[in-house]
């Protein structure tokens, strides 16, 4: 079964001042995909994952969702360069892209509900009553329908994560980001979130998953990335490069993991 | 059997010392010293003959010292809306990755700050000095679309107004600065993520949680704008001091003037309090903490829970008094 592509990576390059974090990374994930990317920290996967919604500015090469160059319009300066894009050309293509962070970053002042309809409602224009009762359907598909009055300082880190992706979901996105979403949660909490990845991804959701759950992208992943020092190192389904690694730092780096 | 009965009951009386609360007569000593003072010092200004109560009574209600009243709520009001709005541009300036327009917020913050309150006022009561007419037109060209003389714009008013709300602004924006930077940049991101444009970022993320640390300092502010309105008296601007000072340099009743602004403005300061602990509520939501109770709702509690009281005591078998719960 071949699939069409959604995110294409071409050469992308990112300068930190004198850093050197990515030094040309390719990839590709594919329609209904789940990649993993893993990799020691500080070796670039974050910041790649932050390349791909713009929130960080590429230096060199391009990034391509669903066909469209991401954060940039084509030729469009001299020289025939890509010029940035306007903020808001770049909150629209952000729209169709869902992030998950690792500290979550719930608004505070919102509810549990009032956090996943407040895009929709005041950016995509649904209808209000609309949005709560989709906001509700969301929640119950996190396990949180008893929480929708709760404000996030109320909610465990487990669950104000499966509000987050919740929130994420909300803007209907073809692509799903997820940056070290279990990290910042105590052991015990990890089970839910990873559960609810879990679900999205047999749902046919595309997710692109910087994670340090080596058992998650063994189960899950169609596609694992290893990344070290702003490099591919290697790349290919979990059985090769989790159980039957080629590369030395592979090695070394699941040997330190696992 | 018995032996070890004995024991756990022995040990179970001793740990019941603990509750009588300790005694604290230096306290009551202090407390006692300090209302002794107070009540002396208001009978000395209550008996005192140079104060005439007659007077105070008088003018207290007197329709020119309340159409000061009137005026100084008023400007005060003016001045800090214009204040607030000065200070979020500026702030937003100061904040902004354009240098031009970070300077700019730096100048205007550095000059109003940096020069007396007082003599910004008088230098806006006199700009008819400075510029004979105000025009709306293009610079460096002829065109005008409207000219006017200066002192029909710029009334005593206006300029009060202007020099008050200008100088607020200065001080205002680095609150408000203050509040902005205090909103996690996680915020920011996430609000990105879900492709919310900068604007709207800014209007229903990061300000409604700015405002939790920008209210208590503007409330301070506001307060503070409320007792510089008496400053205009120095430009004619008849607001309540300026009334009360007319009225005193036409009967001589210095003191007892004083007392009925002074009067005034403790009371528009108290009442000032009530909207700021409202509006810390309305944000405070989510900030972790239960909000706490409003007066009203205190007022409620108290009656409940004097009622549950009396009817508990009514209830209570007086052979067992120890039995009334905790409240």
């Amino acid at each position: 079964m071949t699939r069409s592509l959604l995110v294409e990576a071409r050469n992308v390059r990112k300068h930190f001042g004198a850093h050197h974090v990515l030094k040309g990374i390719d990839l590709e994930v594919r329609r209904g995909e789940v990649m993993c990317l893993l990799g020691p920290s500080g070796s670039g996967k974050s910041t790649f994952l932050r390349c791909i919604n713009h929130l960080e500015k590429v230096d060199g090469g391009r990034i391509y969702v669903d066909g469209e160059l991401m954060g940039y319009e084509e030729g469009t300066s001299p020289k025939g360069r890509a010029r940035e894009m306007k903020p808001k050309q770049i909150a629209a293509q952000r729209r169709s892209i869902g992030m998950v962070f690792q500290r979550f970053n719930l608004f505070p002042h919102l509810t549990a509900l009032e956090n996943i309809t407040e895009a929709p409602i005041g950016v995509a224009r649904h209808d209000r009553a609309h949005a709560r009762a989709r906001g509700m359907e969301l929640l119950r598909r996190v396990g949180l329908t008893d929480h929708a009055g709760a404000y996030p300082a109320h909610l465990s880190g487990g669950q104000q994560q499966r509000v987050a992706i919740a929130r994420a979901l909300a803007m209907e996105p073809k692509l799903m980001l997820f940056d070290e979403p279990t990290s910042a949660l105590d052991p015990e909490l990890v089970g839910d979130v990873l559960s609810v990845m879990r679900d999205l991804a047999r749902s046919g959701m595309t997710m692109i998953v910087v994670t340090h759950e080596i058992g998650f992208a063994r189960e899950v992943a169609d596609q694992v990335v290893f990344m070290d020092d702003g490099v591919v190192v290697e790349s290919g389904t979990p059985s090769h490069v989790i159980d039957d690694p080629q590369h030395e730092r592979t090695r070394a780096f699941l040997d330190s993991v696992l | 059997m018995s032996a070890t009965d004995v024991t756990v009951q022995s040990t179970a009386r001793t740990h019941d010392v603990a509750a009588a609360p300790r005694n604290h007569p230096g306290r009551w000593i202090a407390a006692a010293a300090l209302v002794v003072l107070c009540v002396g010092w208001v009978v000395s200004l209550w008996s005192n003959p140079n104060i005439d109560h007659a007077t105070i009574a008088d003018f207290l209600f007197d329709g020119r010292i309340l159409q000061g009243v009137l005026l100084t709520v008023g400007l005060t009001a003016c001045s800090m809306l214009l204040a607030t709005a000065l200070a979020v541009a500026l702030a937003v300036m100061r904040l902004s990755a354009n240098p031009v327009l970070r300077v700019m917020s730096w100048a205007y913050t550095w000059f109003f700050r940096g020069t007396p309150l007082l003599v910004q006022i008088v230098f806006w009561g006199y700009l008819g000095l400075l510029y004979q007419s105000i025009s709306l037109g293009i610079p460096f060209t002829s065109v005008h679309f409207f000219s006017a003389n200066t002192n029909t714009i710029v009334t005593p008013f206006v300029a009060g107004l202007l020099a008050l709300g200008m100088n607020e602004a200065a001080y205002a924006s680095e609150i408000v600065r203050a509040g902005l930077l205090s909103v996690d940049n996680g915020q920011v991101e996430a609000a990105h993520s879900l492709g919310m444009s900068p604007a709207y970022t800014l209007r229903r993320i990061i300000v409604p949680q700015a405002m939790r640390v920008i209210i208590p300092p503007m409330g301070n502010e506001t307060i503070s704008m409320l007792k510089n309105t008496a400053l205009l008296q120095l430009i004619a601007v008849p607001e309540l001091y300026t009334r009360a000072s007319w009225i005193s340099a036409q009967n001589l009743s210095q003191v007892e003037l004083l007392i009925v602004a002074s009067a005034w403005y403790l009371l528009l300061t108290s009442v000032l309090s009530v909207p700021q602990y409202y509006l810390e509520r309305r944000y405070g939501r989510g900030a972790g903490r239960s909000l706490p109770v409003t007066p009203w709702q205190q007022a409620r509690q108290t009656v409940v829970r004097l009622r549950s009281r009396v009817t508990q005591v009514a209830h209570t078998d007086p052979r067992n008094p120890g039995t009334e719960a905790d409240s």
